[in-house]
């Protein structure tokens, strides 16, 4: 069964270097696809392999894959195959582009880094993973010929690996917490027993940090200023990968640290950090989106919005926190995916960034505007979207910690960022139609996405799926409880 | 390797590492500071080199011929040469205040003294001493980094970062285990050199490498 890790990491990996090498052939663009329906048949059957016999073990101690690992491997495939699928390019956008090898080959790398982060059980190795996710989206983020490309590109990669560099310090910092306390381990399993002795004060402060740079690489404010810049100028594919599952993965290193530190300094240090970022990541949605102009950055705020909503459930801890914690990874990844890809068509059929001059698409547009709201009302916790009952959980989880005061400015906050988001999805689709179509400008940012040659129905078919399994996904939660629950567990070290 | 010896080589090598971040911010020639980054990374090979004879751990001994190799040889003569290849203006920061920035250096080296302490605990060795070092050098290359103009001293304050996260972790804890310091190497060195292109692209589209210009995307 522990095959099933090495071909998890093997079919994006030997896709990168495949679709690297044949760069000039027009079937690359089908690599990332099929690693991303890879990602989801290994990560569905690691759930189940591990459920039923335990954490699978390989590559010398090196890789490990448990229940928890094995549910952000399975949203990481969900996302990414509707992200690029949804995003496959028009034969008239590939000719403007010219040879996209190099495209498809960073998207596998990505794909395949975050792999690596996800099943690696050794700390260092995993800040290796997440900042390769860093190397590999660099010229992505970077891809259109523009000035504002360029800028995002500089500081997604200079934020973006001064914010890691941090947290290989905290990492360097809790090895010689273990080093002291006499058994030197990077393994996240060692580090989170409660037979290895680590240093208190060295842990506190390698803890901190580490928390720290992934909260960067997460997008949690006050962290959060290359998230906005980068997520709205990549192509509509990646920027659903980034703002769907990449923020999840710097998560998933916060929670297995979050295990270490609670285990030897009791929860309150990493509890200030998060629900400090989780309400700061809030406020700065709720502020921001008013004034909010352009839309793929109103979805990147909505981003920043959702993590912060994800640190205050890492903040609050416990079973239904936790629970709900995954099941809105998976929830959130899917929607957002979905709108990045339906927002790249827009951009592609009205040729502009511009809230201000997109209206009525509802009307004009059905094929674009139906989603968009559908997708809209997901983002903002309408029921019958799974978003709406994790939110609730998240809250009453806080409630129930005795952080009530948390919990009832977070629900503020999040009325307000529902406001100021529902204000913009409206004028969009259901505003007055009076917007004139704009031309498209070759090597514009946008030259990648919108409608693809494939037949209409075929690239709807993942925006459909996406949305219709978040729609359905709280109610297919007692089924899935086992699941929740083993992965909640094997956080503390369980299965 | 007697004590003694080695005990010197550490305030030596940890000493050039300080001395050398701090005319950094001073400095405000780019080609001066990248120059600079040869002596730290050979500083720091050396403190690499020193423990790892110290100690008698000789996957260090490797791993300071790497260093070596790639923090006093190929990066800075990559960022030398995109310098040269960019022709910075005047071969100046704008962004350099040689005195305010003398300033800050001690103030911010005596902040990591004081946060430092939990890293030296009660009986230190003489490694552990000079964390103090390291953790200054994280803080003078994130100044650097903040306050600097143009893209390649940009770079500098990055490297400068991170030799000071390499001499941390080196200094309370002999190093991470070889893999995980070589692909530490591999991802800083492929961050460099994706910085180095867009510097190029940069050059390209505006003309310059001054990142105050690309300001258009903002709230």
């Amino acid at each position: 069964m522990s095959s099933l890790i090495w071909i998890a990491l093997g079919v994006p990996a030997v896709g990168a270097a495949v679709a690297g090498a044949l760069r000039r052939a027009a079937w690359t663009r089908f690599v990332p696809l099929a690693a991303a329906a890879t990602l989801l048949g290994c990560g569905a059957a690691l759930v189940a392999a591990t459920r039923a016999g335990g954490a699978l073990v390989t590559g010398g101690g090196l890789l490990r894959v448990d229940t928890l690992s094995a549910w952000f491997l399975t949203s990481v495939g969900a996302v990414a195959l509707v992200a690029v699928w949804g995003g496959t390019p028009t034969r008239a956008q590939r000719r403007v582009i010219g040879g996209q090898g190099w495209f498809w080959a960073l998207m596998s790398a990505f794909l395949a880094a975050m792999t690596l982060a996800l099943v690696a059980d050794n700390l260092g190795l995993v800040w290796v993973a997440i900042e390769a996710t860093t190397i590999a989206t660099a010229f992505l983020v970077g891809y259109g010929t523009e000035r504002q490309s360029l800028e995002a590109a500089w500081k997604y990669v200079v934020l973006g690996s001064v914010g890691v560099a941090v947290a290989f310090l905290g990492i360097v910092v809790i090895y010689a917490a273990s080093v002291a306390g006499g058994q030197p381990t990077l393994s996240w399993l060692a580090l989170a027993d409660p037979a290895t002795a680590l240093d208190p004060a060295m842990l506190k402060m390698g803890a901190g940090l580490a928390v720290l740079g992934f909260a960067t690489k997460a997008g949690l404010a006050p962290l959060h200023s290359w998230l906005p810049d980068a997520h709205s100028q990549a192509p509509a594919p990646v920027s659903g990968l980034m703002s769907g599952v990449l923020l999840s993965v710097a998560l998933y290193a916060i929670l297995r640290v979050q295990v270490i530190a609670d285990r030897v300094l009791g929860p309150d240090l990493l509890r200030g950090l998060l629900l400090t970022g989780g309400l700061l990541s809030l406020a700065v949605t709720a502020f921001l989106v008013l004034t909010q102009r352009d839309f793929k950055r109103l979805l990147a705020y909505s981003s920043i919005e959702h993590l912060g909503l994800l640190a205050l459930a890492a903040a609050a801890g416990g079973e239904l926190a936790l629970a709900a914690l995954l099941l809105h990874v998976l929830g959130h990844g899917l929607v957002k995916a979905s709108m990045f890809v339906v927002a790249g068509r827009i951009l592609h059929a009205e040729a502009t960034h511009e809230i201000g001059e997109v209206a009525g698409l509802l009307r004009r547009r059905p094929d674009l505007g139906i989603p968009f709201l559908a997708g809209g009302a997901a983002l903002l916790g309408f029921p019958p979207f799974v978003t709406f009952f994790t939110e609730v959980a998240i809250l009453l989880a806080l409630w129930q910690r005795g952080l009530g005061w948390a919990a009832a400015a977070a629900l503020a906050l999040l009325l307000l960022v529902f406001a100021g988001i529902a204000r913009h999805l409206l004028a969009m689709t259901v505003g007055p139609a009076d917007a004139v179509a704009h031309p498209v400008l070759p090597g514009h940012a946008g030259a990648l996405e919108g409608s693809a040659d494939v037949p209409a129905r075929v690239r709807d078919v993942p925006i459909v799926l996406a949305l219709g399994v978040a729609a359905v996904l709280a109610f297919a939660a007692p089924p899935l409880a086992g699941v929740l629950t083993d992965a909640v567990a094997a956080l503390a070290g369980g299965r | 390797m007697s004590h003694d010896l080695a005990a010197q080589l550490i305030a030596l090598t940890t000493g050039l590492l300080l001395l050398t971040a701090v005319q950094q911010l001073w400095l405000r020639s780019v080609l001066g500071s990248v120059a600079l980054l040869v002596v730290q990374g050979a500083a720091l090979a050396g403190l690499v080199a020193t423990i790892a004879v110290a100690e008698q751990e000789w996957e260090a001994l490797a791993m300071a011929v790497v260093i070596l190799a790639l923090k006093a040889g190929f990066l800075p003569w990559a960022l030398a040469r995109t310098a040269t290849l960019t022709r910075v203006h005047d071969g100046l920061d704008p962004g350099a205040r040689p005195a305010s920035g003398l300033l800050l250096a001690v103030l911010l080296t005596t902040v990591a003294y004081v946060v430092s302490q939990p890293l030296i605990g009660p009986n230190p060795t003489d490694a552990a001493r000079a964390v103090p070092v390291g953790i200054a050098l994280v803080l003078l290359g994130f100044l650097i980094l903040l306050t600097r103009h143009i893209a390649v001293s940009q770079l500098v304050g990055f490297l400068v970062l991170d030799n000071g996260i390499a001499a941390t972790g080196f200094l309370v804890s002999g190093g991470l285990p070889l893999t995980t310091e070589i692909g530490v190497l591999f991802d800083v060195l492929l961050v460099v050199l994706i910085l180095r292109v867009l510097t190029v692209r940069m050059v390209r589209l505006t003309g310059g490498t001054s990142l105050p210009e690309l300001r258009e995307l903002r709230d």
